[in-house]
Protein backbone atom coordinates (compact mmCIF):
# COMPACT_ATOMS: atom_id res chain seq x y z
CA UNK A 1 0.00 0.00 0.00
CA UNK A 2 1.19 3.64 -0.85
CA UNK A 3 0.88 6.47 1.49
CA UNK A 4 3.14 9.63 0.60
CA UNK A 5 2.53 13.03 3.29
CA UNK A 6 4.53 15.90 2.94
CA UNK A 7 4.83 19.73 3.75
CA UNK A 8 3.48 21.91 0.75
CA UNK A 9 5.25 23.85 -1.62
CA UNK A 10 4.76 26.85 -3.11
CA UNK A 11 3.53 26.84 -6.52
CA UNK A 12 5.64 28.27 -9.11
CA UNK A 13 4.69 31.07 -11.19
CA UNK A 14 3.85 29.67 -14.71
CA UNK A 15 6.04 32.13 -16.70
CA UNK A 16 9.50 30.98 -14.94
CA UNK A 17 8.73 27.83 -16.12
CA UNK A 18 7.43 28.29 -19.72
CA UNK A 19 9.74 31.13 -20.87
CA UNK A 20 7.53 32.69 -23.18
CA UNK A 21 9.04 35.48 -25.32
CA UNK A 22 5.74 37.35 -25.92
CA UNK A 23 4.41 38.84 -22.80
CA UNK A 24 0.68 38.71 -23.01
CA UNK A 25 -1.37 41.54 -21.93
CA UNK A 26 -3.46 40.79 -19.16
CA UNK A 27 -6.08 42.92 -17.78
CA UNK A 28 -8.43 42.75 -14.88
CA UNK A 29 -12.35 44.07 -14.98
CA UNK A 30 -12.20 48.38 -15.08
CA UNK A 31 -8.85 48.65 -16.95
CA UNK A 32 -7.88 50.46 -19.35
CA UNK A 33 -6.72 48.50 -22.57
CA UNK A 34 -6.04 51.87 -25.06
CA UNK A 35 -7.18 55.12 -25.08
CA UNK A 36 -7.36 55.36 -29.63
CA UNK A 37 -10.85 55.09 -30.36
CA UNK A 38 -10.40 53.95 -33.66
CA UNK A 39 -10.77 50.04 -32.75
CA UNK A 40 -13.78 48.72 -33.06
CA UNK A 41 -15.27 46.66 -29.52
CA UNK A 42 -15.31 43.19 -29.23
CA UNK A 43 -16.26 41.15 -26.84
CA UNK A 44 -15.34 41.24 -23.27
CA UNK A 45 -15.06 45.30 -23.68
CA UNK A 46 -16.98 48.76 -23.25
CA UNK A 47 -16.76 52.11 -24.13
CA UNK A 48 -16.61 54.56 -21.22
CA UNK A 49 -15.15 58.20 -20.73
CA UNK A 50 -13.51 57.81 -24.04
CA UNK A 51 -11.35 55.03 -23.63
CA UNK A 52 -12.06 51.22 -24.37
CA UNK A 53 -12.00 49.77 -20.83
CA UNK A 54 -12.37 45.50 -19.80
CA UNK A 55 -15.01 43.91 -18.50
CA UNK A 56 -13.88 40.36 -17.98
CA UNK A 57 -10.41 39.25 -16.69
CA UNK A 58 -8.38 38.07 -19.47
CA UNK A 59 -5.23 38.58 -22.08
CA UNK A 60 -6.14 41.09 -24.61
CA UNK A 61 -6.68 39.99 -28.85
CA UNK A 62 -5.88 42.13 -31.42
CA UNK A 63 -7.42 41.05 -34.99
CA UNK A 64 -6.45 44.16 -37.30
CA UNK A 65 -9.26 46.79 -35.93
CA UNK A 66 -10.88 45.09 -33.79
CA UNK A 67 -9.55 44.76 -29.84
CA UNK A 68 -11.51 41.93 -27.48
CA UNK A 69 -10.79 40.56 -24.12
CA UNK A 70 -10.74 36.69 -23.86
CA UNK A 71 -11.37 35.26 -20.36
CA UNK A 72 -9.08 33.00 -18.83
CA UNK A 73 -11.67 31.66 -16.47
CA UNK A 74 -14.93 31.76 -17.58
CA UNK A 75 -18.53 29.73 -17.53
CA UNK A 76 -19.39 27.78 -20.96
CA UNK A 77 -20.93 30.48 -23.15
CA UNK A 78 -22.69 27.55 -25.88
CA UNK A 79 -22.16 28.30 -29.85
CA UNK A 80 -23.75 26.41 -32.26
CA UNK A 81 -22.49 23.62 -33.64
CA UNK A 82 -20.54 23.02 -30.55
CA UNK A 83 -20.24 19.34 -29.42
CA UNK A 84 -21.06 19.01 -25.70
CA UNK A 85 -21.19 16.42 -23.14
CA UNK A 86 -23.84 16.82 -20.09
CA UNK A 87 -25.50 15.10 -17.73
CA UNK A 88 -29.17 14.84 -17.42
CA UNK A 89 -30.22 16.54 -14.07
CA UNK A 90 -34.08 17.60 -14.56
CA UNK A 91 -36.75 16.06 -16.88
CA UNK A 92 -39.75 17.86 -17.70
CA UNK A 93 -42.53 15.52 -16.29
CA UNK A 94 -45.33 14.79 -18.03
CA UNK A 95 -47.32 10.97 -19.04
CA UNK A 96 -45.88 10.95 -22.28
CA UNK A 97 -42.60 11.69 -21.35
CA UNK A 98 -42.57 8.97 -18.27
CA UNK A 99 -43.83 6.33 -20.80
CA UNK A 100 -41.54 7.20 -23.89
CA UNK A 101 -37.91 8.64 -22.89
CA UNK A 102 -37.54 6.93 -19.51
CA UNK A 103 -36.78 3.67 -20.88
CA UNK A 104 -33.47 5.16 -22.27
CA UNK A 105 -32.23 7.77 -20.46
CA UNK A 106 -32.67 8.31 -16.59
CA UNK A 107 -31.54 11.26 -14.34
CA UNK A 108 -27.79 11.25 -14.00
CA UNK A 109 -27.12 10.03 -17.52
CA UNK A 110 -24.46 11.49 -19.56
CA UNK A 111 -25.26 12.11 -22.95
CA UNK A 112 -23.14 13.88 -26.30
CA UNK A 113 -24.47 16.33 -28.56
CA UNK A 114 -24.52 19.20 -30.47
CA UNK A 115 -25.59 22.99 -29.93
CA UNK A 116 -28.77 23.52 -32.23
CA UNK A 117 -29.66 27.41 -30.87
CA UNK A 118 -28.70 29.96 -28.57
CA UNK A 119 -31.31 31.55 -26.24
CA UNK A 120 -30.46 34.86 -25.24
CA UNK A 121 -30.91 34.36 -21.77
CA UNK A 122 -27.23 31.68 -22.53
CA UNK A 123 -29.26 28.43 -22.70
CA UNK A 124 -28.68 26.28 -25.03
CA UNK A 125 -30.92 23.25 -27.21
CA UNK A 126 -29.15 20.49 -27.82
CA UNK A 127 -29.77 17.90 -30.62
CA UNK A 128 -28.37 14.37 -31.19
CA UNK A 129 -28.14 14.23 -34.54
CA UNK A 130 -26.98 10.95 -35.52
CA UNK A 131 -26.39 7.47 -33.55
CA UNK A 132 -22.85 8.84 -33.53
CA UNK A 133 -24.29 11.26 -30.40
CA UNK A 134 -26.83 9.76 -27.43
CA UNK A 135 -26.72 8.17 -23.88
CA UNK A 136 -22.62 7.36 -23.07
CA UNK A 137 -21.62 3.90 -21.99
CA UNK A 138 -18.51 2.94 -19.53
CA UNK A 139 -16.21 5.08 -19.41
CA UNK A 140 -14.26 8.05 -17.27
CA UNK A 141 -15.72 11.91 -17.20
CA UNK A 142 -13.19 14.62 -16.35
CA UNK A 143 -14.12 18.15 -15.93
CA UNK A 144 -12.09 20.94 -16.70
CA UNK A 145 -12.86 24.89 -17.16
CA UNK A 146 -13.90 25.27 -20.54
CA UNK A 147 -11.71 27.20 -21.52
CA UNK A 148 -9.00 24.91 -21.86
CA UNK A 149 -10.61 23.37 -24.83
CA UNK A 150 -9.62 24.11 -28.24
CA UNK A 151 -12.02 24.34 -30.49
CA UNK A 152 -11.28 21.75 -33.43
CA UNK A 153 -12.86 20.23 -36.17
CA UNK A 154 -13.75 17.44 -34.64
CA UNK A 155 -14.31 16.76 -30.86
CA UNK A 156 -14.53 12.62 -31.37
CA UNK A 157 -10.59 11.13 -30.97
CA UNK A 158 -9.69 7.17 -31.70
CA UNK A 159 -6.29 7.97 -29.87
CA UNK A 160 -3.71 5.02 -30.84
CA UNK A 161 -2.72 4.02 -27.56
CA UNK A 162 -6.22 2.32 -27.05
CA UNK A 163 -8.69 4.22 -25.83
CA UNK A 164 -11.17 7.01 -27.44
CA UNK A 165 -12.39 11.07 -26.26
CA UNK A 166 -14.88 13.24 -26.07
CA UNK A 167 -13.66 16.95 -25.95
CA UNK A 168 -16.95 18.49 -25.31
CA UNK A 169 -16.51 22.23 -25.39
CA UNK A 170 -18.12 22.78 -22.11
CA UNK A 171 -15.29 21.61 -20.20
CA UNK A 172 -16.66 17.93 -19.53
CA UNK A 173 -13.88 15.03 -21.50
CA UNK A 174 -15.74 11.84 -21.79
CA UNK A 175 -13.18 9.06 -22.01
CA UNK A 176 -14.24 5.30 -22.99
CA UNK A 177 -12.98 2.18 -24.39
CA UNK A 178 -12.82 2.15 -28.06
CA UNK A 179 -15.53 -0.08 -29.37
CA UNK A 180 -14.42 -2.94 -30.76
CA UNK A 181 -16.83 -2.89 -34.13
CA UNK A 182 -17.16 0.28 -35.98
CA UNK A 183 -21.05 0.04 -35.97
CA UNK A 184 -21.11 0.45 -32.07
CA UNK A 185 -20.02 3.76 -31.44
CA UNK A 186 -20.30 5.77 -28.29
CA UNK A 187 -23.71 7.32 -28.46
CA UNK A 188 -27.30 5.36 -29.27
CA UNK A 189 -29.39 4.01 -26.62
CA UNK A 190 -28.31 1.32 -24.85
CA UNK A 191 -25.14 1.05 -23.07
CA UNK A 192 -22.53 -2.31 -23.24
CA UNK A 193 -22.46 -3.18 -19.01
CA UNK A 194 -19.52 -5.55 -19.62
CA UNK A 195 -16.52 -5.26 -17.92
CA UNK A 196 -13.99 -3.32 -19.13
CA UNK A 197 -10.91 -5.41 -19.71
CA UNK A 198 -7.42 -4.53 -17.87
CA UNK A 199 -5.12 -3.32 -20.40
CA UNK A 200 -8.06 -1.09 -21.73
CA UNK A 201 -8.79 0.61 -18.36
CA UNK A 202 -4.88 1.20 -17.58
CA UNK A 203 -5.10 3.35 -20.91
CA UNK A 204 -8.26 4.81 -19.36
CA UNK A 205 -6.75 5.63 -15.89
CA UNK A 206 -3.31 6.82 -17.59
CA UNK A 207 -5.26 9.30 -19.88
CA UNK A 208 -7.37 10.75 -16.75
CA UNK A 209 -4.36 11.62 -15.29
CA UNK A 210 -2.42 12.93 -18.31
CA UNK A 211 -5.39 15.16 -18.70
CA UNK A 212 -5.60 16.41 -15.00
CA UNK A 213 -1.72 17.12 -15.37
CA UNK A 214 -2.27 18.75 -18.01
CA UNK A 215 -5.07 21.17 -16.93
CA UNK A 216 -3.19 21.84 -13.82
CA UNK A 217 -0.76 23.38 -16.08
CA UNK A 218 -2.97 25.56 -18.09
CA UNK A 219 -1.98 23.60 -21.27
CA UNK A 220 -4.53 23.30 -24.32
CA UNK A 221 -6.67 20.47 -24.40
CA UNK A 222 -6.87 18.86 -27.92
CA UNK A 223 -5.61 15.20 -29.00
CA UNK A 224 -2.41 15.63 -29.91
CA UNK A 225 -1.49 17.33 -26.67
CA UNK A 226 -3.11 14.72 -25.45
CA UNK A 227 -1.37 11.73 -26.90
CA UNK A 228 2.18 13.34 -26.31
CA UNK A 229 1.32 13.60 -22.64
CA UNK A 230 0.43 9.71 -22.70
CA UNK A 231 3.67 9.02 -24.92
CA UNK A 232 5.89 11.11 -22.26
CA UNK A 233 3.76 9.82 -19.42
CA UNK A 234 4.90 5.82 -19.94
CA UNK A 235 8.10 5.52 -18.05
CA UNK A 236 6.19 6.11 -14.92
CA UNK A 237 3.52 4.42 -12.83
CA UNK A 238 -0.21 5.61 -13.06
CA UNK A 239 -0.75 6.32 -9.94
CA UNK A 240 2.91 8.33 -9.64
CA UNK A 241 1.12 10.94 -12.46
CA UNK A 242 -0.49 12.26 -9.37
CA UNK A 243 2.29 13.80 -7.58
CA UNK A 244 3.16 16.94 -8.09
CA UNK A 245 6.87 16.93 -9.74
CA UNK A 246 5.93 14.16 -12.12
CA UNK A 247 3.39 16.11 -12.79
CA UNK A 248 5.47 18.66 -14.03
CA UNK A 249 8.47 16.66 -15.94
CA UNK A 250 5.91 14.96 -18.14
CA UNK A 251 3.35 18.32 -19.11
CA UNK A 252 7.46 19.82 -19.95
CA UNK A 253 8.24 17.43 -22.12
CA UNK A 254 4.76 17.28 -23.48
CA UNK A 255 5.42 21.26 -23.89
CA UNK A 256 8.78 20.96 -25.76
CA UNK A 257 7.69 18.25 -28.41
CA UNK A 258 4.84 20.51 -29.27
CA UNK A 259 7.34 23.23 -29.46
CA UNK A 260 9.45 21.35 -31.67
CA UNK A 261 5.95 19.89 -33.76
CA UNK A 262 5.23 23.59 -34.87
CA UNK A 263 8.80 24.89 -34.90
CA UNK B 1 -22.49 13.76 2.38
CA UNK B 2 -22.06 15.72 -0.81
CA UNK B 3 -22.37 13.44 -3.34
CA UNK B 4 -22.35 13.33 -7.36
CA UNK B 5 -25.20 12.01 -9.69
CA UNK B 6 -23.36 9.47 -11.93
CA UNK B 7 -24.65 7.41 -14.76
CA UNK B 8 -25.55 3.85 -14.11
CA UNK B 9 -22.66 2.46 -16.39
CA UNK B 10 -20.39 5.13 -14.70
CA UNK B 11 -20.94 3.35 -11.32
CA UNK B 12 -20.51 -0.33 -13.35
CA UNK B 13 -17.02 0.79 -14.48
CA UNK B 14 -16.15 1.93 -10.90
CA UNK B 15 -17.49 -1.22 -9.13
CA UNK B 16 -15.55 -3.69 -11.90
CA UNK B 17 -12.16 -1.73 -11.69
CA UNK B 18 -12.40 -2.18 -7.93
CA UNK B 19 -12.53 -5.65 -8.40
CA UNK B 20 -9.40 -5.44 -9.96
CA UNK B 21 -7.29 -3.20 -7.92
CA UNK B 22 -7.79 -0.81 -10.53
CA UNK B 23 -9.26 2.41 -9.37
CA UNK B 24 -10.09 5.08 -12.26
CA UNK B 25 -7.34 7.19 -11.21
CA UNK B 26 -4.97 4.63 -11.12
CA UNK B 27 -4.71 3.47 -7.24
CA UNK B 28 -4.58 0.07 -5.71
CA UNK B 29 -7.14 -0.59 -3.30
CA UNK B 30 -5.32 0.24 -0.64
CA UNK B 31 -3.70 3.11 -1.87
CA UNK B 32 -4.25 6.95 -0.68
CA UNK B 33 -3.97 9.82 -2.67
CA UNK B 34 -1.13 12.59 -1.89
CA UNK B 35 -1.57 14.31 1.29
CA UNK B 36 0.05 17.63 2.34
CA UNK B 37 0.31 18.90 6.05
CA UNK B 38 0.93 21.88 6.98
CA UNK B 39 0.63 23.36 10.97
CA UNK B 40 0.84 26.75 12.65
CA UNK B 41 -0.97 28.54 9.92
CA UNK B 42 -3.73 30.20 12.20
CA UNK B 43 -1.82 33.09 14.55
CA UNK B 44 -4.27 33.46 16.75
CA UNK B 45 -4.46 29.74 17.90
CA UNK B 46 -2.78 28.09 20.89
CA UNK B 47 -2.10 25.45 17.85
CA UNK B 48 -3.39 24.96 14.16
CA UNK B 49 -3.55 22.69 10.78
CA UNK B 50 -4.40 22.29 7.63
CA UNK B 51 -4.44 19.61 5.62
CA UNK B 52 -5.37 18.92 1.87
CA UNK B 53 -5.99 15.22 0.54
CA UNK B 54 -7.20 15.40 -3.66
CA UNK B 55 -10.13 17.97 -3.24
CA UNK B 56 -10.72 17.57 0.26
CA UNK B 57 -9.41 20.46 2.27
CA UNK B 58 -9.53 20.71 6.46
CA UNK B 59 -8.49 23.27 8.51
CA UNK B 60 -8.66 23.00 12.45
CA UNK B 61 -7.55 25.24 14.97
CA UNK B 62 -7.21 24.19 18.59
CA UNK B 63 -7.64 26.86 21.57
CA UNK B 64 -6.73 26.25 24.82
CA UNK B 65 -8.74 28.19 27.57
CA UNK B 66 -9.13 27.58 31.86
CA UNK B 67 -12.03 26.50 33.07
CA UNK B 68 -13.17 24.30 35.65
CA UNK B 69 -13.09 20.79 35.47
CA UNK B 70 -16.26 18.61 35.02
CA UNK B 71 -17.64 17.24 38.20
CA UNK B 72 -17.02 13.30 37.37
CA UNK B 73 -13.59 13.87 36.44
CA UNK B 74 -12.27 16.87 38.92
CA UNK B 75 -8.86 15.52 38.45
CA UNK B 76 -8.57 16.41 34.15
CA UNK B 77 -8.88 18.41 31.34
CA UNK B 78 -10.87 17.93 28.12
CA UNK B 79 -11.53 18.38 24.86
CA UNK B 80 -14.53 20.18 23.39
CA UNK B 81 -14.71 19.35 19.71
CA UNK B 82 -16.96 21.38 17.12
CA UNK B 83 -17.38 20.85 13.18
CA UNK B 84 -18.24 23.43 10.45
CA UNK B 85 -19.04 22.93 7.23
CA UNK B 86 -19.01 25.74 5.23
CA UNK B 87 -20.79 26.87 2.60
CA UNK B 88 -17.61 26.98 0.79
CA UNK B 89 -17.04 23.08 0.22
CA UNK B 90 -19.69 21.96 -1.56
CA UNK B 91 -23.92 23.88 -2.19
CA UNK B 92 -24.98 21.08 -0.67
CA UNK B 93 -24.26 23.32 2.50
CA UNK B 94 -25.85 26.29 1.98
CA UNK B 95 -27.62 27.56 5.10
CA UNK B 96 -28.34 24.83 7.57
CA UNK B 97 -27.69 21.95 5.03
CA UNK B 98 -23.65 20.84 7.08
CA UNK B 99 -25.00 20.67 10.18
CA UNK B 100 -26.36 17.08 10.25
CA UNK B 101 -22.83 16.33 9.32
CA UNK B 102 -21.12 18.68 10.64
CA UNK B 103 -23.01 17.06 14.31
CA UNK B 104 -22.07 13.97 12.90
CA UNK B 105 -18.57 14.21 12.60
CA UNK B 106 -18.48 15.94 16.48
CA UNK B 107 -19.71 12.61 17.76
CA UNK B 108 -17.75 10.44 16.16
CA UNK B 109 -14.46 12.54 17.47
CA UNK B 110 -15.97 12.36 20.52
CA UNK B 111 -16.26 9.01 20.47
CA UNK B 112 -12.75 8.21 19.65
CA UNK B 113 -11.27 10.26 22.20
CA UNK B 114 -13.18 8.91 24.94
CA UNK B 115 -11.00 6.87 26.21
CA UNK B 116 -7.83 6.86 29.27
CA UNK B 117 -4.75 6.86 26.51
CA UNK B 118 -5.91 8.48 23.62
CA UNK B 119 -4.97 12.52 25.14
CA UNK B 120 -3.06 12.76 28.91
CA UNK B 121 -5.97 14.58 29.99
CA UNK B 122 -4.52 14.95 33.47
CA UNK B 123 -1.42 17.07 31.95
CA UNK B 124 -4.45 19.57 31.72
CA UNK B 125 -5.20 19.89 35.03
CA UNK B 126 -4.23 23.06 36.29
CA UNK B 127 -5.23 22.56 40.03
CA UNK B 128 -8.12 19.67 40.75
CA UNK B 129 -11.73 20.67 41.34
CA UNK B 130 -10.89 23.98 40.69
CA UNK B 131 -8.90 24.91 37.00
CA UNK B 132 -8.13 22.76 34.52
CA UNK B 133 -7.44 23.60 30.40
CA UNK B 134 -10.12 23.01 28.03
CA UNK B 135 -8.97 22.64 24.56
CA UNK B 136 -11.75 23.91 22.37
CA UNK B 137 -11.24 21.85 18.53
CA UNK B 138 -12.71 23.60 15.78
CA UNK B 139 -12.53 22.01 12.27
CA UNK B 140 -13.19 23.88 9.27
CA UNK B 141 -14.41 21.84 5.84
CA UNK B 142 -13.37 24.16 3.02
CA UNK B 143 -13.75 22.06 0.35
CA UNK B 144 -15.24 18.39 0.20
CA UNK B 145 -13.65 15.89 -2.20
CA UNK B 146 -14.96 12.67 -0.24
CA UNK B 147 -13.20 10.64 2.48
CA UNK B 148 -13.78 13.84 5.32
CA UNK B 149 -13.40 11.72 8.46
CA UNK B 150 -9.65 10.28 7.76
CA UNK B 151 -8.40 14.20 6.61
CA UNK B 152 -10.43 15.37 9.46
CA UNK B 153 -8.07 13.02 11.66
CA UNK B 154 -5.21 13.51 10.45
CA UNK B 155 -5.92 17.44 10.90
CA UNK B 156 -6.65 17.23 14.26
CA UNK B 157 -3.83 15.04 14.95
CA UNK B 158 -1.59 17.63 13.64
CA UNK B 159 -3.18 20.42 14.80
CA UNK B 160 -2.74 18.92 18.53
CA UNK B 161 0.70 18.31 17.59
CA UNK B 162 1.27 22.20 16.99
CA UNK B 163 -0.54 22.94 20.09
CA UNK B 164 1.03 25.26 22.83
CA UNK B 165 -0.70 25.39 26.07
CA UNK B 166 0.98 28.38 28.17
CA UNK B 167 3.01 27.21 31.57
CA UNK B 168 1.08 28.20 34.68
CA UNK B 169 1.98 27.84 38.23
CA UNK B 170 -0.68 27.99 41.03
CA UNK B 171 0.47 30.42 44.28
CA UNK B 172 -0.84 29.65 47.57
CA UNK B 173 -0.84 33.27 50.08
CA UNK B 174 -1.23 32.78 53.92
CA UNK B 175 -4.95 32.74 53.73
CA UNK B 176 -5.15 30.00 51.67
CA UNK B 177 -6.57 32.11 48.62
CA UNK B 178 -4.86 30.73 45.32
CA UNK B 179 -3.35 32.63 42.61
CA UNK B 180 -2.65 31.49 38.88
CA UNK B 181 0.56 33.14 37.37
CA UNK B 182 1.31 33.03 33.73
CA UNK B 183 5.11 32.30 32.87
CA UNK B 184 6.65 35.66 32.00
CA UNK B 185 8.56 33.98 28.45
CA UNK B 186 6.27 33.46 25.32
CA UNK B 187 7.60 30.43 24.12
CA UNK B 188 7.50 28.57 28.02
CA UNK B 189 4.80 26.05 26.69
CA UNK B 190 4.05 22.56 27.52
CA UNK B 191 2.90 20.11 24.38
CA UNK B 192 1.10 17.40 23.91
CA UNK B 193 1.75 13.85 23.38
CA UNK B 194 0.25 13.21 20.52
CA UNK B 195 1.62 9.29 20.29
CA UNK B 196 -1.93 7.62 21.33
CA UNK B 197 -4.11 10.02 19.33
CA UNK B 198 -5.91 7.94 16.67
CA UNK B 199 -6.57 8.35 13.08
CA UNK B 200 -9.54 7.27 11.54
CA UNK B 201 -9.61 4.90 8.38
CA UNK B 202 -12.40 4.46 6.33
CA UNK B 203 -13.12 1.72 4.19
CA UNK B 204 -15.84 1.67 1.56
CA UNK B 205 -17.15 -1.54 0.36
CA UNK B 206 -18.21 -1.75 -3.56
CA UNK B 207 -18.58 -4.93 -5.11
CA UNK B 208 -16.57 -7.47 -3.17
CA UNK B 209 -14.07 -5.68 -2.21
CA UNK B 210 -13.09 -2.68 0.16
CA UNK B 211 -11.10 0.49 -0.66
CA UNK B 212 -9.54 3.03 1.94
CA UNK B 213 -9.59 7.18 0.88
CA UNK B 214 -12.44 6.56 -1.61
CA UNK B 215 -13.59 9.27 -3.70
CA UNK B 216 -16.82 11.10 -4.19
CA UNK B 217 -17.33 8.92 -7.05
CA UNK B 218 -16.66 5.81 -5.48
CA UNK B 219 -18.41 6.60 -2.45
CA UNK B 220 -21.86 6.95 -4.72
CA UNK B 221 -21.05 3.36 -5.57
CA UNK B 222 -20.60 2.10 -2.36
CA UNK B 223 -23.07 1.23 0.06
CA UNK B 224 -21.61 0.47 3.28
CA UNK B 225 -18.47 1.98 4.97
CA UNK B 226 -16.58 0.91 7.64
CA UNK B 227 -14.65 3.21 10.19
CA UNK B 228 -12.34 2.29 12.21
CA UNK B 229 -10.40 4.36 14.77
CA UNK B 230 -6.86 2.95 14.94
CA UNK B 231 -3.45 4.43 17.37
CA UNK B 232 -0.07 3.87 16.13
CA UNK B 233 0.71 1.08 17.52
CA UNK B 234 -2.60 -0.66 15.22
CA UNK B 235 -4.88 -0.82 18.34
CA UNK B 236 -7.77 -0.26 17.48
CA UNK B 237 -10.26 2.54 19.52
CA UNK B 238 -13.96 2.77 17.75
CA UNK B 239 -15.41 0.82 14.86
CA UNK B 240 -18.65 2.85 13.01
CA UNK B 241 -20.47 1.14 10.37
CA UNK B 242 -21.79 3.83 8.16
CA UNK B 243 -24.15 3.51 5.10
CA UNK B 244 -27.61 1.71 3.82
CA UNK B 245 -26.21 -1.30 3.35
CA UNK B 246 -25.45 -4.37 5.14
CA UNK B 247 -21.95 -5.76 6.05
CA UNK B 248 -21.65 -9.35 6.61
CA UNK B 249 -19.25 -10.68 9.86
CA UNK B 250 -16.26 -12.09 7.78
CA UNK B 251 -16.38 -8.62 5.91
CA UNK B 252 -16.23 -6.74 8.53
CA UNK B 253 -13.21 -8.90 10.19
CA UNK B 254 -11.44 -8.28 6.80
CA UNK B 255 -11.66 -4.39 6.75
CA UNK B 256 -10.50 -4.16 10.74
CA UNK B 257 -7.36 -6.04 9.56
CA UNK B 258 -7.00 -3.53 6.35
CA UNK B 259 -7.68 -0.38 8.42
CA UNK B 260 -5.11 -1.68 11.64
CA UNK B 261 -2.51 -2.26 8.27
CA UNK B 262 -3.24 1.30 6.52
CA UNK B 263 -3.33 3.04 10.07
CA UNK B 264 -0.21 1.78 10.95
CA UNK B 265 1.21 3.11 7.87
CA UNK B 266 -0.91 6.66 8.37
CA UNK B 267 0.22 7.26 11.41
CA UNK B 268 3.99 6.86 10.49
CA UNK B 269 3.91 8.81 7.66
CA UNK B 270 2.25 11.72 9.86
CA UNK B 271 4.64 11.59 12.67
CA UNK B 272 7.99 11.61 9.99
CA UNK B 273 6.11 14.83 8.73
CA UNK B 274 5.42 16.62 11.61
CA UNK B 275 8.84 16.13 12.89
CA UNK B 276 10.34 17.16 9.63
CA UNK B 277 8.48 19.84 9.78
CA UNK B 278 9.11 21.18 13.44
CA UNK B 279 12.77 20.45 12.40
CA UNK B 280 12.57 23.18 9.95
CA UNK B 281 12.62 25.58 12.88
CA UNK B 282 10.97 28.98 13.34
CA UNK B 283 12.53 30.27 10.08
CA UNK B 284 11.05 27.75 7.66
CA UNK B 285 8.61 29.55 4.67
CA UNK B 286 5.08 29.50 5.48
CA UNK B 287 2.74 28.54 2.68
CA UNK B 288 -0.18 28.87 3.96
CA UNK B 289 -3.38 30.11 1.82
CA UNK B 290 -1.84 31.56 -0.88
CA UNK B 291 0.82 29.88 -1.98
Amino acid sequence: MAMEMRLPVARKPLSESVGRDTKKHLVVPGDTITTDTGFMRGHGTYMGEEKLIASVAGSVERVNKLICVKALKTRYNGEVGDIVVGRITERRRSAEDELAMRGFLQEGDLISAEVQAVFSDGAVSLHTRSLKYGKLGQGVLVQVSPSLVKRQKTHFHDLPCGASVILGSNGFIWIYPTPEHKEEDAGGFTANLEPVALADREVISRLRNCIISLVTQRMMLYDTSILYCYEASLPHQIKDLLKPEIMEEVVMETRQRLLEQEG
Amino acid sequence: MASVALSEAEKVYIVHGVQEDLRVDGRGCEDYRYVEVETDVVSNTSGSARVKLGHTDILVGVKAEMGTPKLEKPNEGYLEFFVDCSANATPEFEGRGGDDLGTEIANTLYRIFNNKSSVDLKSLCISPREHCWILYVDVLLLECGGNLFDTICIAVKAALFNTRIPRVRVLEDEEGSKDIELSDDPYDCIRLSVENVPCIVTLCKIGYRHVVDATLQEEACSLASLLVSVTSTGVVTCMRKVGKGSLDPESIFEMMETGKRVGKVLHASLQSVLHKEESLGPKRQKVGFLG
